[in-house]
């Protein structure tokens, strides 16, 4: 693993028996001791605490009310008009319309923070150099980013710095956590309340030891991550949207503020604006789905959707799927004609040679559970 | 005491009888994480050494077992598909996944002793 990137928590992974494997060129926990089940329950039932410092953490400087409008013309998206101390879900985009990232950025003031996929990341901020030369856009390497998620997220993180309750779904503060300066914001990617927390890497450690000493919060690998952001209906950058998918085709449509929409004050003006308004107004050929399948096996990344047992032409394929620990049973996403998208048709999925059915069905699969 | 081989697969493989029963060690049981899904063959099916005859998922992955020998499938252990979990929590015992009659008994000869096993996963 001599080519894989150590995080500033590694040995603390290390002894809490996480299991270290490769991602996206880090050397990351995929799971604990308690293995993907057992985190992703507790998760759900309590509080996991996630290091997700393998993500890109770039400040784009400069007053948001003035920079905001070379951002947006990155994407899609309203920058401007995000107030102060909120964060918002934006997208990347490319002259095709097809998605280049999916991420984070929150209104700091005199900055935009944003949060985006490590194996995006230097393309990522490649792309906003060039794009933005009026804007300093610099790479934040000596911080860690922890995520905390679960109904217990807020009292654990409160034990250390009360404030936080205050604070709302997508809002952004400046917390001083144990003495350190953290970028706190009440967001998450579990469909559950929680917080992600940028902590300078040199008391990353003693923040991350603090919160794991509250029993209940333990140490959550990316197995369960991708789990939960499964059953939350949540994107995973690469698999459920690529370069090939519209935000529109992806069931993103809602974070296309109507400012940035055909008719809007700022309408666009961004890259492949005339695939992203031609599927706004006259809808777009296929879309992003749940899936259920009737059986027990699950169904993974890949395996193609047919509209019907007797038919060979393949009309679709998942691009997520797992066994849903919460649903207890297995579930999906993939990408399905408009005509097969409303939600509870029958379709049929081949695995390992032999049909079986699966159903579409509305996500998230697991209610959402924020703090609004 | 029943005799008891080991695979490379990580399988053991208990004779009783005229007739083998398999399943998988904990250690494999381990590396496989949770298990979730299993797919059992048909009892009489006949099969040939290294056909893939268990499908078996985790929270992670698909994987299959492959029959260690030739033969026909005797018995299977059907509450594992109503229970896949049994695989994590008594891998050694209860949660055994079939049973094979070999058509060439001696095909036993070529698995590890435990301490061979032993050996190998360490």
């Amino acid at each position: 693993m001599s080519d894989l990137i150590q995080l500033p928590l590694h040995e603390l992974h290390v002894e809490q028996g996480g299991k270290m494997v490769g991602f996206a060129g880090y050397e990351m926990p995929v799971q604990y001791a308690a293995g993907v089940m057992k985190e992703h329950l507790h998760t759900r039932a309590a509080a996991g605490l996630f290091d997700v410092s393998h993500m890109g953490q770039v400040i784009l400087h400069g007053d948001p009310a003035t920079i905001g409008a070379a951002f947006e013309a990155l994407m899609p998206v309203a920058v401007l008009g995000l107030g102060e101390g909120r964060q918002r879900y934006g997208l990347l985009t490319n002259d095709d319309g097809g998605i280049l990232d999916d991420l984070m950025f929150a209104n700091r003031g005199d900055h935009l923070f944003v949060v985006v996929n490590a194996a995006c990341k230097a393309d990522d901020i490649a792309h906003m150099r060039a794009a933005m030369p009026g804007v300093e856009v610099e790479e934040i390497t000596d911080r860690a980013l922890l995520a905390l998620q679960g109904p217990g997220a807020e009292a654990a993180l409160a034990a250390l710095a009360p404030d936080v309750t205050a604070m709302r779904f997508m809002d952004v503060r400046t917390v001083t956590i144990l003495g350190a300066e953290c970028w706190v914001s009440r967001s998450g990617y579990t469909g559950e309340d929680g917080f992600e927390i940028s902590i300078p890497a040199a008391k990353a450690e003693e923040i991350a030891r603090a919160l794991l000493s509250d029993h209940s919060v333990l140490p959550i690998g990316l197995g369960a991550r991708d789990s939960l952001r499964l059953e939350a209906g949540l994107c995973l950058y690469g698999h459920d949207i690529d370069t090939t998918t519209s935000p529109v085709e992806a069931a993103l449509q809602w974070a296309i503020q109507k400012a940035r929409r055909p008719g809007g004050d700022r309408a666009g003006g961004f890259p492949g604006e005339a695939r992203i308004f031609r599927d706004l107004t006259e809808g777009a050929p296929r879309k992003r789905v749940g899936l259920r399948p009737q059986g027990r096996a699950p169904m993974r990344e890949g395996v193609p959707l047919f509209a019907d047992d007797a038919t060979t032409d393949q009309i679709g394929a998942i691009t997520s799927g797992a066994f849903g620990p919460t649903i207890g049973a297995p579930v999906a996403m993939g990408y399905v004609p408009v005509d097969k998208a409303a939600d509870g048709i029958t379709l049929s999925a081949e695995l390992r040679g032999k049909r079986a059915a699966i159903d579409t069905a509305p996500l998230p699969f697991t209610p959402a559970n924020f703090k609004r | 005491m029943s005799d008891v081989k080991y695979t490379e697969e990580h399988e053991w493989l208990r004779v009783e009888g005229d007739e083998v029963v398999v399943g998988i060690t904990e250690h494999a049981a381990e590396q496989l994480g949770d298990i979730v899904f299993i797919e059992l063959p048909e009892v009489g099916t006949e099969v040939s050494k290294d056909d893939e005859v268990v499908v078996i998922e985790s929270v992670k992955a698909a994987s299959d077992i492959l029959a260690p020998i030739d033969g026909e499938i005797t018995e299977v252990n059907e509450p594992l598909v109503e229970d896949p979990g049994k695989v994590n929590e008594d891998p050694l015992n209860d949660a055994w996944f079939f049973k094979i009659k070999p058509s060439d008994p001696s095909q036993m000869d070529d698995y590890m002793s435990e301490a061979e096993y032993k050996d190998l996963i360490s």
